[in-house]
């Protein structure tokens, strides 16, 4: 569904990214781990437009995706749940959700999918009224996704959405991860927490200084010596 | 840098435009006298403003600079009988003074980028409205003329333009020598590591308030005398034609212009600028009064979307390719 | 309390309401587009002549208004169009100076189209008495036309589709373009809505000012100054601000006259950018 060939990217002169290959099929759920500073959120930004591709090829459903803004990527279908949510902190939560709503084939369907999102979440149909800055942590990312899905995406893009969340909610988002793959949606999630994305994840990709270094499934991933002992302290 | 002495064709290049200026009043008539006049003070108020705006401090405060030189001198002048000699050093006194008073908590307070040319906007608009306000002895907008001496070194008044050129020449280069200075000292170097990371130059032990402080206080210094002078040559005053936004955005713009990183950048913007402007107004007649500057304008607006550096910036660029593009002015 | 200081006050409060409509307009398109159009004032400008022309060519006067607005509305995507938009990722102190230029071509070309005479629109509105106090009506329907149009900008904002995402976009810039929105086309809003805003600020001023070419450098300091003081981008804090300094102008002018007051204003506004560099109210 979505794959990335030899892709580099950076800022300026400078490159996080180096031919970094990935391919994600239709309802699969694909992890990437790696160490601060391996270029996964930059990864995240290359596929959703906000980061220019310096060069290599990226494709979704088969269509190539080079050079589109950020906004025609959204309507082609991806989704993506910045790292640190980046909500609207000065507008309510149903005002950040409709603003997921932007593109037209979205627009027309706000109501239908503000009542499946707040089916997902009830917790947010709770704090509708409230502004989004003054949400708990596990309650912003769920807005986050939630602003996220209102696009209506076939592929949803997940950068760190457990970071800074008390363990507790740590295990509620990865559930939530867990319900959004039942929904019949394919996710590409990035993750700093290995054990439990490998819970959720079909197959996964290790990231470091922007070369992907090791791929698996997470089984295979689960065993591997390296991963144990770098990323999972074992 | 130097190669070993041979003859730099630029050193005599500027010694044969050099000899021309000084032949220059001999030989002209008085109007196109009063233009060389004109761009070699504007020329040097340009270029006292881009030895602070060249490191990303752009100032559109320095209205207030020449406000201040024009009318403490006047003022001395026509009340008290003080020479401009005393004049002007106090009106450069009191004009360091306010570029102290704001400068300090400006760089003290991080108030940069926009805030800081709103804020030096505001000091500019005191001096302009102080100025308007005080009408009993300034005369208000409607300005105020000097009283009149004949022709004086005391009174620094000379009905015969000569006498002006030449020192409007002599205090030119004098700017150009002192922006030469900066841009050759370690200040500079010191400063444009501050204007590309405040806390690393901090870092390199580098004092940065009083490297900010050094280039204000010459910056304000010089353009009250560049005020004074235009004072004295005019002989009238009037608060709009020296001080307020549209003084303070003239000079950033014929700055920016001519070339902000190039010792000769200003002057070139003020040669442009004028030369355009008398052109324009000679092409268009006084019917037309507006299209000069109309055109002016657009000018401006091309000029800062495409070429930020100016023009001597270009020439620069285009005579060594390999220097890396100096950031353009700091946020 | 004495009755002319009375009439100063409430003075100061019509005043404020001209002010502040224009502050939002500015900090509309500070907040969303984050850039300072320094020739603002100069945009309001032309709507006052465009109003004075089109009613001495013999239009009604609210017709005049309505064409000045929407023509003032279509110069404000213009503006955007051809000056700010390629200078967008240009360091914040080009898109000022760019703007700048806008100011002494907006101000030359008035002058070259209608010479520096000072004009006056010649509609004469009563004068209200109430008690002793003398109030002009025209600035009284400044005063409504300006809450009209904020309170109107309040709403849209609030209340609609594109409002919100203007708002959202003033939140977090870059994200935006992970909602799907393209935000050259937010920014052509803005820029429309600002320069409505600016050719309303001109209909309500026109009535009560002589327009010239120059008139945009007396009152445009003051509108930053103003949008400087209640924060840039805040536009609750712009409207506050508005009426603190027309109170300080029209109580100073009172008490001293009015060019002493706007001496103290600024540099009361240079204090305070150093005690609250981030507004007044700011958070
Ligand atoms: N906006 C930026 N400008 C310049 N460098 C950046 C920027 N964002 C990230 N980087 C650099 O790119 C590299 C990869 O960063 P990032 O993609 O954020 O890593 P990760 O998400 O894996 O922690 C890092 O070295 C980081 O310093
Ligand atoms: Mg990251």
């Amino acid at each position: 569904m979505l794959s990335l060939a030899a892709v580099s990217a950076g800022y300026g002169s400078f490159r996080a990214l180096f031919d970094v290959s990935l391919d994600v099929e239709a309802g699969e759920a694909v992890g990437v781990i790696g160490p601060n500073g391996a270029g996964k959120t930059t990864m995240m930004r290359v596929i959703s437009g906000l980061v220019p591709m310096d060069a290599g090829a990226m494709t979704f459903d088969g269509r190539s995706l080079d050079g589109l803004s950020a906004h025609r990527i959204v309507e082609r279908g991806i989704a993506h749940v910045p790292e640190n949510r980046r909500l609207f902190p000065r507008l309510t939560v149903e005002d950040n959700l409709r603003i997921g709503a932007f593109i037209p084939q979205a627009r027309a369907k706000i109501a239908e999918r503000m009542a499946w999102v707040y089916d997902l979440f009830p917790r947010l149909k709770e704090r509708r009224e409230q502004l989004a800055g003054t949400l708990s942590g596990g309650e912003q990312q769920m807005c986050a996704i939630g602003r996220a899905l209102m696009s209506g995406p076939k592929l949803l893009l997940m950068d760190e959405p457990s970071a800074g969340l008390a363990p507790l909610v740590v295990q509620q988002v990865f559930d939530l991860v867990r319900r959004i793959r039942a929904e019949g949606l394919t996710v590409l999630i990035v993750e700093q927490n290995v054990q439990q994305v490998l819970e959720v994840v079909d197959r996964a990709y290790l990231l470091e200084v922007g070369r992907i270094h090791l791929a698996g499934s997470s089984a295979e991933l689960k065993n591997n010596d390296l991963i144990r002992r770098s990323y999972m302290g074992l | 840098m130097n190669p070993p002495r041979a003859i730099n064709p630029l050193h005599v290049a500027g010694i044969a435009a050099l000899a021309c200026l000084i032949a220059l009043p001999f030989v002209t008539p008085a109007y196109f006298l009063h233009i060389v006049i004109q761009i070699l003070l504007w020329g040097f108020i340009y270029t006292a403003w881009s030895i602070m705006g060249r490191f990303g401090f752009v100032s559109l405060g320095h209205g207030a600079f020449m406000g201040v030189g024009a009318y403490v001198p006047a003022l001395l002048w026509n009340y008290e009988g003080v020479t401009p000699w005393l004049g002007i050093p106090a009106g450069v006194a009191l004009s360091v003074l306010l570029a102290v008073v704001i400068g300090y908590p400006c760089f003290r307070f991080r108030v940069i980028g926009h805030y800081f040319a709103l804020v030096t906007l505001a000091l500019s608009e005191v001096v302009l409205r102080t100025i308007t306000a005080a009408r009993d002895i300034t005369g208000g907008s409607l300005g105020m003329t000097q009283k009149l001496a004949g022709h004086s070194w005391y009174a620094l008044q000379f009905p015969d333009k000569r006498y002006f050129y030449g020192i409007a020449l002599v205090v030119w280069l004098g700017g150009l020598l002192v922006w030469r200075w900066v841009d050759r000292g370690i200040e500079r170097e010191a400063l444009e590591a501050i204007s590309e990371d405040e806390e690393a130059a901090a870092s390199l032990g580098i004092d940065v308030m009083r490297e900010k402080l050094r280039v204000t206080v010459v910056s304000a210094a010089l353009t009250s005398v560049g005020g004074s002078l235009f004072g004295q040559y005019l002989a009238y005053l009037n608060p709009e034609t020296v001080s307020g936004i549209a003084v303070s955005l003239q000079i950033v713009f014929a700055a920016i212009a001519g070339g902000m990183y190039a010792l000769l950048g200003p002057t070139v913007g003020a040669f442009l600028t004028i030369a355009l402007n008398e052109g324009l107004r000679v092409w268009f007649g006084t019917n037309f009064i507006g299209a000069a500057n109309t055109i002016y304008g657009i000018l401006l607006i091309l000029f800062i979307i495409f070429m930020p550096r100016g023009i001597m910036g270009v020439i620069e660029n285009l005579r060594m390719p390999r220097r890396a593009p100096a950031p353009a002015p700091a946020e | 309390m004495d009755i002319y200081l009375l009439e100063a006050v409430i003075n100061g409060l019509l005043l404020g309401g001209v002010l502040a409509l224009l502050a939002l307009g500015l900090n509309l398109i500070f907040g969303v587009i984050d850039v300072v159009w320094i020739a603002y004032a100069d945009l309001v400008m032309c709507g006052m002549y465009a109003v004075y022309w089109l009613h001495v060519a013999g239009w009604p006067l609210w017709a005049a208004s309505l064409a000045a607005i929407a023509g003032v509305a279509v110069l404000g995507v213009l503006v955007h169009v051809l000056i700010i938009a390629p200078v967008l990722r240009a360091p914040p102190i080009n898109q000022l100076l760019a703007t700048g230029g806008l100011l002494f071509f907006l101000q030359s070309f008035t002058t070259l189209l209608f010479g520096t005479d000072f004009r006056n629109i010649g509609v004469r509105l009563p004068i209200i008495e109430m008690g002793d106090i003398f109030i002009s009506f025209a600035r009284l329907l400044a005063f409504g036309f300006a809450l009209v149009g904020a309170v109107a900008l309040y709403v849209f904002l609030k209340r609609t589709y594109l409002g919100v995402a203007i708002r959202a976009i003033s939140q977090d810039r870059e994200i935006m373009g992970l909602m799907g929105v393209d935000q050259r086309r937010i920014y052509l809003v803005t820029s429309l809505i600002g320069g409505a805003l600016a050719g309303l600020g001109g209909c309500l001023l026109v009535l009560q000012y002589d327009v010239h070419p120059f008139l945009g450098n007396t009152f445009g300091p003051l509108i930053f100054m103003i949008c400087v003081l209640g924060g840039l981008g805040n536009m609750i804090g712009g409207f506050v601000a508005s009426f603190i300094i027309s109170q300080i102008i029209s109580i100073g002018g009172y008490y001293y006259s009015t060019e002493w007051a706007y001496v103290l204003a600024f540099t009361l506004f240079i204090v305070l950018m150093f005690i609250r560099p981030r507004g007044i109210l700011a958070r």
